[in-house]
């Protein structure tokens, strides 16, 4: 048998799990790993902080649907993984993070670069594991690829000890089923409740469906079409579950919830039976609690027994892979017929369009809308976005439609800035073939605009469209809306975005007017390499329609119809 | 409502602090949780007594704990007539006047008498949580100097649950890539 260090096994199971890609950042306690890499065929892309290469990962992960990697040193290197691991947790995005620890035998002494990292991150990973013997290590890196791409997905870390890395055994890969007895990724459902659920489906009169990101993590596109086209319920999403169905399709209401569709939350509020497929109830898709779907019946399918009546109690609950389950529904269900409902659905749209600032005159301003909606329209829909968090965000949900799954990259559950520079490093590495554009604000392409280097160093092909309003927007609206318009800390001065870019070895263009979106736009689809577009947008605009935190559903503060008609 | 909740572990290290951890960040309350070998190597066995408003709650508990990689087996014995004992050793003053007293109170409830001072007696109870109560509030008149509870164990009367069969601790892993 061949004898490898700690840190080869390490390379061979990566190697043998199928990881092409590393993002990551050495130091002490990771340089046996480092150094094993260099007689890998494994590339390893150098991000400028360790959250980039958590983010990085993640947006790899959830681009492609396969799990990605970061690796990082002991101490200082681990903690910066923190907010990239915390994001892919709320998120269930598989990713697994190798770090490196102080040796075993000075762990609990405040050694040098020493952090309990397994310690720090119990509660942001699905699991996590600290290796201190070499005959474990193999095993330990294979059980986190299962149990990070199995099941609710979501990120696994391991901490291996110096001296493991450095340690040499015997080592041969023998190819078996990982040994877990006390894991279960998948439950699946009684065989009774399908025709309860069904039950309920055929005799519903005002049913919407809510479709969240379960939809996509199974790969339950398909299944999805087949039920709505079969029952004719209409069917709404969650932020991280656009993409899962055509936005397209005529059945599609759009987003639910906070800064969702005003005739999409009324519905909700109005339905007698809600289908949750894949999706978890989140406070910013239910408003009030109390006042939530009061006269609907629910029906709850979901991977993860411990979201079944966490926030809200369902009449009928499914846990099991939302493909399998979905199929097995609907061979139990009635075609539908479902004219009223949608026609007062249809009624809702009411004056919403009015109210659309994109239909609105814009007397010589640019607002993120037109920015957002040309972006849509010259990529044909086609692009890869990934938006970073705040107004943008949410403009992005309103004026970007996605047709096809992973093709909206956002974090949804810890709405993390600087989320989206890095994120999509790690989504173009994995689809190259896809045109990729950021969309952030000016605060969080600060936090991780270091990343920029980086992309230059890899020849990434990405742009990137900063929507500048000088402001941090999504907090000045809320200081606007209900702190008496007092803003403490939100204006700020951003650097020349344009010479940052060109500092960076990208291009940098400006655009302040409308006229000139289309041009730049086109301009960079035709550049190589990273270009930013710094887009001066009207600076005190805000998102509408607005569910107020602790307000009802359907109380929405809406955009002002336009004063003068046209 | 309290409920009487058994997991069987991996005796692992960290396993525990996972356990605790899972409680404090969904914010159950945990009343009381004791945690011991089995007669299976590499098996724990904790009790936990835990308040939960209502059976959706304790559901859930149940269902947080299974999510856990190194938790084998969960299982909620509060509707199963449960057999709950817990041990406690109590420190209590006693002089010449009270110590007979004292001993009167340990034999009703049918506690040993485990060490005798000048000044103290040190008492071992074994009974439900409640009787444990009960006696220290019975002993509290004559000055309690320290007290050491275990916490709750609790398990299934009957012939039902047969735990010898390893079975009951192993999941099949079906879906492998
Ligand atoms: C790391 C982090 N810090 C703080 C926040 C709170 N926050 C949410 S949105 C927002 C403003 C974002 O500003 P900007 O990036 O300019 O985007 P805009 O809302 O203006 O489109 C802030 C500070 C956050 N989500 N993440
Ligand atoms: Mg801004």
């Amino acid at each position: 048998m061949p004898i490898l260090s700690g840190a080869q096994i390490t390379m061979e199971v990566l190697v043998k799990e199928g990881v092409e890609l590393i993002f990551g950042y050495p130091g002490g306690a990771i340089m046996p790993i480092y150094d094993a890499m260099l007689d890998y065929n494994i590339h390893h892309v150098l991000t400028r902080h360790e959250q980039g290469a958590a983010h990085a990962a993640d947006g790899y992960a959830r681009a492609s649907g396969e799990v990605g990697v970061a690796m990082a040193t002991s101490g200082p290197g681990a903690t910066n993984l923190v907010t990239g691991i915390a994001t892919a947790m709320l998120d269930s995005s598989p990713i697994v993070c190798i770090t490196g620890q102080v040796p075993s035998q000075v762990i609990g002494t405040d050694a040098f670069q020493e952090t309990d990292v397994t310690g720090v991150t119990l509660p942001i990973t699905k699991h996590n594991y600290l290796v201190t013997e070499i005959a474990e290590l193999a095993d330990t890196l294979r059980e986190a690829f299962y149990i990070a791409r199995s099941g609710r997905q979501g990120p696994v870390l391991v901490d291996i000890a110096k001296d493991v890395q450095n340690e040499k055994i015997e080592f041969q890969w023998i190819d078996k089923p990982v040994k877990l007895p006390g894991y279960r990724p998948d439950m699946s459902a009684d065989q009774r409740t399908f025709q309860e659920a069904a039950d309920l489906i055929n005799n519903a009169e005002r049913p919407i469906i809510l479709a969240g990101q379960g939809v996509i993590a199974s790969g339950a596109m398909a299944e999805l079409l087949k039920f709505v086209e079969r029952t004719n319920i209409p069917l709404s999403m969650t932020l991280l579950g656009l993409g899962g169905f055509p936005a397209s399709h005529p059945l599609n209401l759009g987003m639910m919830g906070m800064h969702g569709e005003a005739w999409v939350n009324t519905a909700i509020q109005e339905s007698d039976l809600l289908l949750a497929f894949g999706m978890r109830f989140d406070d910013r898709v239910t408003g009030n609690l109390a006042n939530y779907a009061k006269h609907a019946k629910k029906i709850h399918i979901e991977i993860d027994p411990t979201e079944i009546d966490k926030n809200v109690k369902v009449d009928v609950a499914i846990v099991g892979d939302l493909r399998e389950m979905l199929a097995k529904l609907t061979s139990h269900t009635d075609q539908g017929n479902r004219k009223e409902w949608l026609s007062k659905i249809e009624s809702h749209r009411g004056d919403s369009a009015v109210r659309d600032i994109k239909h609105m005159p814009d007397m010589g301003h640019l607002y993120a809308a037109h920015v957002i909606h040309d972006i849509w329209r010259l990529t044909n829909g086609d692009a890869l976005v990934v938006t970073d968090v705040g107004q943008h965000q949410m403009w992005e949900t309103q004026y970007y439609h996605h047709d096809t799954p992973r093709s909206l990259i956002t974090s949804g559950g810890l709405g993390t800035m600087g989320f989206a520079l890095p994120a999509a490093m790690g989504a173009k590495l994995s689809c190259p073939e896809k045109e990729v554009w950021v969309i952030c604000g000016d605060g969080g392409f600060q936090m991780t605009a270091a990343e920029l280097t980086t992309l230059a160093q890899e020849n990434i092909d990405l742009n990137v469209a900063i929507i500048n309003n000088g402001y941090l927007g999504m907090v000045r609206q809320w200081q606007e809306f209900f702190y008496d318009g007092r803003y403490s800390a939100t204006p700020m001065l951003s650097p020349d975005f344009v010479k940052l870019a060109e500092a960076h070895r990208a291009t940098g263009i400006r655009v302040s007017k409308r006229e000139d979106v289309e041009t730049a736009v086109r301009k960079a689809q035709s550049t190589p390499g990273v270009v930013v577009i710094d887009f001066e947008v009207e600076k005190e605009d805000s998102v509408y329609p607005m569910v107020a935190t602790g307000a009802d559903l359907d109380d929405m503060i809406r955009r002002p119809k336009p004063e003068i008609e046209w | 409502m309290i409920h009487t909740i058994i997991a069987y572990v991996e005796d692992k290290p960290g396993v525990l602090n996972r356990v605790a951890s899972l409680f404090r960040r969904r914010g159950f309350n945990i009343e009381s949780l004791a945690v011991g070998h089995t007669n299976r190597p590499g098996i724990s066995r904790m009790t936990i007594m835990v308040d939960a408003e209502d059976e959706n709650v304790a559901r859930r508990i149940e269902a947080n704990l299974y999510k856990l990689v190194n938790v084998l087996r969960v299982d909620d014995l509060t509707h199963k007539s449960p057999v709950a004992r817990e041990l406690a050793l109590i420190k209590v003053k006693a002089d010449s006047k009270t110590r007979s007293e004292i001993v009167q109170i340990a034999d009703v409830f049918h506690a040993n008498i485990v060490d005798t001072a000048s000044q103290t007696l040190v008492l071992e109870i074994s009974g439900t949580a409640e009787e444990v109560t009960r006696l220290l509030q019975m002993l509290e008149p004559f000055r309690i100097v320290e007290v050491q509870r275990t916490g709750v164990i609790a398990i299934q009367p009957g012939d039902d649950q047969d735990y010898s069969d390893p079975s009951l601790f192993e999941t099949i892993q079906t879906k492998q890539d």
